[in-house]
């Protein structure tokens, strides 16, 4: 944008000093020099993950396999939900420019109406990374296993509806032996069959006896497990065992099909109960521990970031609103909450490459 | 509250006509239809080609420098430090790239050095 305006350098518009270095406001060249610092934070995470990564090897987890769920739907959609999120952070980051812009022309309209865009764009992300966190810690219907021989192993596949638990020995709220606890009827504290069973799975209330699956509940019920066949369950090695070896990522013959024995092997681990289902900050079933505080701390300080950001550009909406910087008679407070708002895009673009892609 | 005199915080060429707005904004909507483009076909690579197969490491140097690519476009377009003067241009962008191509190396040499006592 040179050359339009005036070239001298007006007094009354300078710095303390009377002269604007750079022919730039204070505030630009102060967030500039912000963005710099922030950046060089984020750039040591970044490079924090790549040492981890690099010294961990073929244990870490693998973007494509590992965010790969979609809200709603079931099957496997590698990497277009973060797709989606950093598609949403480039319109917000154009809505931005081009309120921007329309601040260069005065017209307040037009920087109301982009800034309100970008809100909702910034909040929309914020929302999308509240649901990505969500299936992070709840985890896959699988989870991760640890095989008899100490390999340790994620699955692969679709997981059978578990239908209902077929009381065997009654409890003190289930009583009638061979009666069916289902969704309808289950008690609260339980949930519902599904979370049941996957707390069951892993606090070891689970058994298993010539293939026919168990389960103690929380008021002592034993029940049996009605639940239809799991199709296509792979597992895929992460970690070595005596018997297995790491799978390739490249190869999927090298994971453990069903005709190697994967549904044995897996509901073997399970019913011992050495299993880990979801992410918290003690283990998570992608990998290493490590894995899950680096997405938990990368992911979380750049959704913090934006956050800042939605709440700095209401902040600027408001006064677009009331009109203080066309009174003013400049808008350069947007052009600073826009550099703000790009580098967080910018931060986002990184972030996507060498967390999910690489 | 009234307009605060007591700020400084004026950068010279700030405006622009209705003309120039014109041009800036097709200008805005190419850089979006590329960073878009870009990210689409990251994206399609990345679920293409697997992990540890034979083209992996192209991909990887793709990605990094389609990355770059991007960052490029927002923090010269969209950021307009391209149309910043020259000389600040190089004191927000030479530090960092000295630092962090520094901070790289030595984090991957360490990285792999740790790696192979595990």
């Amino acid at each position: 944008m040179s050359g339009h305006a005036s070239n001298e350098i007006n007094a009354n518009v300078g710095w303390e000093g009377k002269g604007s270095p750079f022919s730039v406001g204070y505030g630009k060249l102060m967030m500039w020099f912000f963005l710099v610092s922030d950046a060089l934070t984020f750039g040591g995470f970044l490079v924090a993950y790549g040492f981890s990564r690099y010294s961990f090897g073929g244990a870490w987890p693998i973007g494509e396999e590992t965010f790969d769920a979609l809200p709603l739907l079931h099957g496997s959609y590698p990497l277009a939900y973060v797709a989606l999120m950093t598609f949403i952070l480039i319109i917000s980051s154009v809505t931005m420019v081009l309120a921007v812009e329309a601040g260069h022309r005065m017209d307040r309209k037009g920087v109301t109406n982009w800034m309100l865009a970008t809100v909702l764009g910034g909040l929309i992300f914020v929302g999308s990374q509240a649901w990505e966190w969500s299936h992070f810690i709840h985890g896959t219907k699988f989870g991760r296993v640890e095989l008899s021989d100490g390999s340790l192993a994620t699955a692969k596949g679709q997981f059978g509806k578990i239908t209902s638990f077929e009381i065997v020995t009654p409890g003190s709220h289930y009583t009638e032996v061979g009666g069916m606890i289902t969704n309808d009827n289950i008690t609260v504290e339980e949930g519902d069959l599904m979370h049941a069973f996957q707390h069951a799975a892993a606090k070891r209330h689970m058994s298993r006896e010539n293939g026919v699956l168990m389960i103690t509940l929380h008021d002592g019920t034993l029940a049996k497990v009605n639940k239809e066949a799991d199709t296509d369950l792979q597992l895929i090695v992460k970690r070595a065992g005596t018997q297995h070896a790491v799978s390739s990522a490249a190869d999927e013959s090298t994971r453990i099909h069903e005709e190697e024995g994967s549904i044995d092997l897996y509901y073997e681990a399970l019913a011992k109960g050495n299993i880990v289902y979801g992410a918290n900050l003690h283990e998570n079933e992608y990998g290493p521990q490590t894995y899950g505080q680096f997405f938990f701390f990368v992911t979380g300080f750049h959704g913090f970031h934006v956050t800042i950001g939605i709440i700095l550009n209401i902040v600027i909406f408001l006064n677009v609103l009331k009109g203080t910087y066309h009174r003013r008679g400049h808008y350069e407070m947007v052009e600073k909450g826009g550099l703000y708002w790009h580098f967080v895009d910018l931060v986002w673009v990184f972030v996507f490459t060498f967390f999910y892609l690489i | 509250m009234d307009q605060r005199d007591d700020i400084i915080e004026y950068s010279l060429h700030s405006h622009h006509s209705e003309k120039e707005g014109k041009k800036l904004r097709k200008k805005i909507w190419k850089v979006t239809l590329i960073l878009s483009i870009v990210t689409a076909v990251e994206v399609f690579l990345g679920a293409l080609v697997k992990q540890g197969s034979d083209m992996w490491l192209t991909v990887k140097v793709l990605f990094i420098v389609l990355t770059l690519l991007k960052a490029g476009y927002i923090v010269l377009s969209f950021m307009h430090l391209g149309d910043e003067k020259k000389t600040l241009k190089w004191i927000i962008i030479l530090p960092y790239v000295i630092f962090t191509l520094y901070l790289i190396f030595i984090g991957l040499t360490e990285g792999a050095s740790a790696g192979s006592k595990m």
